[in-house]
């Protein structure tokens, strides 16, 4: 009875749970740190629980909707309507798959800061605003509201510019903090500006409502812009990435790594509008837009990875990497947009690039995410992230060390790790598209392995240091998280063909299927 | 072995598991070589790690900070470096500049095209 309620009503729990978790925390917090700790830890597994549940019923039954505040959830057109009117979630396999990251990725994170924070003040705020950063993301991946998508955007970003403000003790964080509102004000204030213009031409917000209706008029092509230039902007893409490493390097790592998360719900956002919305309209140039992505891709690859090589402090350095990682998800999608009128360019290259550049996008989560966690290790211990001042922490922290080195030769594409796999899946089918593109993706590979080498001998190679003398490894919920996360690198890398069966290509497939994704909501109407 | 199924990439294959043979197989001619080695080396007896004619570094001092590594690389791109770093001002209003200027670039070509 309570597994077919839970089973029935996953949509709804799966933003329920954090937002739950996140307003009873300053009660909760109130109890002491063991009950607060605990409390984190049950509402990150239980939101992981409800997300991985959800994932799976999507990859095994088809998309899920459900209709808030409907007598049957399922319902998505009230009896005399001809259009949906209600609240809505439809997630379909490509959410699933976002949904899958948020999940591993917030479980892992949470496990890690209830010993990373725990000398910090202020936990309950930190943790309530965790919380509803996840309830963000997930609602921004679920929804198939277009307004409602924007309302989840809005609670990631203030959550998160409040959570990268945290240590308000240190200057730079409010700056940060600052810098990552202000960014993300104006590009929601673009986002948002589009929905009035869509809505106030179609009178509708549903997503597949408006895919429906959409002429592709000059209005149109001017909410396209105003949707995807803030997205792309807000995933970090070059020349609109310079909030990136200054927001990364000054939040409280555990932040840092679900910011990665919450980066690429802008890049699923990104590929919604122009797939679903817009990729079926005939005047819709495929060729324009996917080549965007492409240059954004290959612009953010090789300016990240040249930004990342000379910086000292090592979270810039990783979000600099971050930049250039996303760089590959753009290469691989653009590919797929630009030939998506071409059958035969997407059966034989077109798909593949996409299945590589949507791999890359759970790939990049899981060793980013961990690269992200040594590193805050690394300075919960010693005390600092220059770079110059750092050595020899390798014979004091040897776990921090090996997760490092998983991460790190994930991000360099060295086999068997994960990155590695969905890498070649961008080469190969890039390759076919334009070997240039191809070649300059490489080039940016063997560039991330020198930077990664330069940051494994600095923090860990060497002689002991007397000012490291009391470092010792850092406490099991730390390293428990960092195994969390590496475990996924691992044997994502050793065995990629399940998760791309099962996991990606229905990722792409729900992509490129607009069609279906209409049908779901309006059936034949 | 389902589990290890060969990744295809529609150009390609590549198989982890025989990747991981590979490995062990050159993990084995490594310690069949290391094995050929004197077996009365022991460290620490007089013999000095490397020959340069100075005096060696004290243990301590011999790490080498990161800003020293790929010195050369980052020579040999001045130009390069000295066009991009100064665009990273670190001023929120230029950040928001660069946002609206690829808004509005894209606009023309989205209108155009």
């Amino acid at each position: 009875m309570m597994d077919t309620f839970v089973m029935r009503h996953l949509p709804a729990l799966l933003i329920a749970v954090p937002l739950f978790a996140a307003f009873l925390m300053p009660l909760v917090g109130s109890l002491g740190p063991k009950v607060r700790s605990a409390w984190v830890f049950l509402g990150a597994l239980a939101t992981a629980a409800v997300g991985l549940a959800l994932a799976g019923k999507v990859l095994a039954t088809g998309t899920v909707l459900y209709v808030f505040g409907a007598a049957i959830p399922q319902q998505t057109l009230p009896p005399d309507a001809a259009f949906p009117i209600r609240i809505m979630f439809q997630v379909d396999a490509l959410s699933a798959l976002m949904v899958v990251i948020a999940s591993l990725s917030s479980l892992g994170i949470a496990i890690y800061s209830l010993a990373a924070e725990s000398k910090q003040s202020g936990l309950e705020t930190f943790y309530a605003m965790l919380f509803l950063l996840i309830a963000g993301v997930l609602g921004m991946v679920a929804t198939g509201d277009l307004f409602n998508f924007f309302v989840f955007l809005e609670i990631s970003s203030l959550a998160g510019a409040a959570l990268v403000a945290y240590r308000v003790d240190d200057g730079v964080a409010v700056e940060a903090g600052l810098k990552y509102a202000l960014l993300s004000t104006v590009g929601a204030l673009a986002v948002l500006t589009a929905i009035g213009i869509l809505f106030a031409q179609y009178n509708a917000l549903n997503l597949a409502s408006l895919a429906n209706r959409l002429q592709f008029t000059a209005l149109d092509q001017v909410a396209l812009v105003l949707l995807v230039v803030p997205l792309a902007m807000k995933c970090g893409a070059v020349p609109m990435h310079f909030w990136t490493p200054d927001t990364y390097a000054t939040a409280p790592s555990s932040v840092t790594a679900f910011l990665v998360v919450s980066s690429q719900a802008s890049l699923y956002g990104l590929f919604r509008i122009l797939f679903t919305l817009y990729g079926h309209l005939v005047q819709f140039s495929w060729a324009t837009f996917g080549w965007f992505l492409i240059v954004l891709g290959v612009l953010s690859m090789f300016v990240g990875v040249t930004m990342a090589i000379p910086q000292k402090d090592v979270k810039r350095l990783m979000a600099y990497h971050a930049v250039s990682q996303t760089g590959y998800m753009l290469l691989g999608v653009g590919v797929g947009l630009a030939v998506l009128g071409d059958a035969d360019a997407l059966a034989q290259y077109g798909k593949t690039a996409m299945a590589g550049g949507l791999f890359h996008v759970i790939n990049h989560a899981m060793y980013k995410g961990l690269l992200f966690l040594t590193a805050g290790a690394v300075f919960y211990r010693a005390g600092t992230r220059n770079l110059n001042k750092l050595g020899g922490l390798g014979h004091d922290m040897p776990w921090t060390m090996v997760f490092f080195m998983i991460g790190a030769l994930a991000i360099a594409g060295v086999p068997p790790f994960n990155g590695f796999a969905s890498k070649l899946l961008i080469y190969e089918s890039v390759f076919r598209f334009s070997p240039f593109l191809s070649i300059v993706a490489m080039l940016v590979s063997i560039l991330t392995l020198a930077s990664f080498v330069k940051v494994f001998h600095a923090m860990f190679l060497g002689p002991r240091r007397a000012e490291f003398a009391a470092v010792r490894e850092v406490p099991a919920p730390m390293l428990a998280g960092m195994a969390l996360l590496a475990v996924f690198v691992v044997v994502a890398g050793l065995a990629p063909q399940p998760f791309v069966d099962h996991l990606i290509v229905p990722a792409v497939d729900a992509v490129i299927d607009r069609a279906g994704y209409v049908a779901a909501i309006l059936g034949g109407r | 072995m389902d589990f290890f199924q060969t990744l295809q990439t529609g150009a390609g294959a590549w198989n982890p598991l025989l990747w991981l043979l590979a490995l062990a197989v050159a993990l084995g001619v490594a310690l069949a070589i290391r094995s050929r080695g004197r077996k009365d080396f022991r460290e620490g007896d007089g013999r000095k790690p490397f020959i340069s004619g100075n005096e060696e570094p004290e243990n301590a001092g011999g790490h080498v900070p990161a800003s020293n590594l790929y010195w050369g690389f980052l020579e040999s791109l001045k130009g390069y470096y000295a066009r991009l770093v100064p665009l990273h001002t670190g001023v929120p209003t230029d950040y928001v500049v660069w946002l609206l200027g690829v808004m509005a670039l894209m606009l023309v070509v989205a209108l155009v095209v």
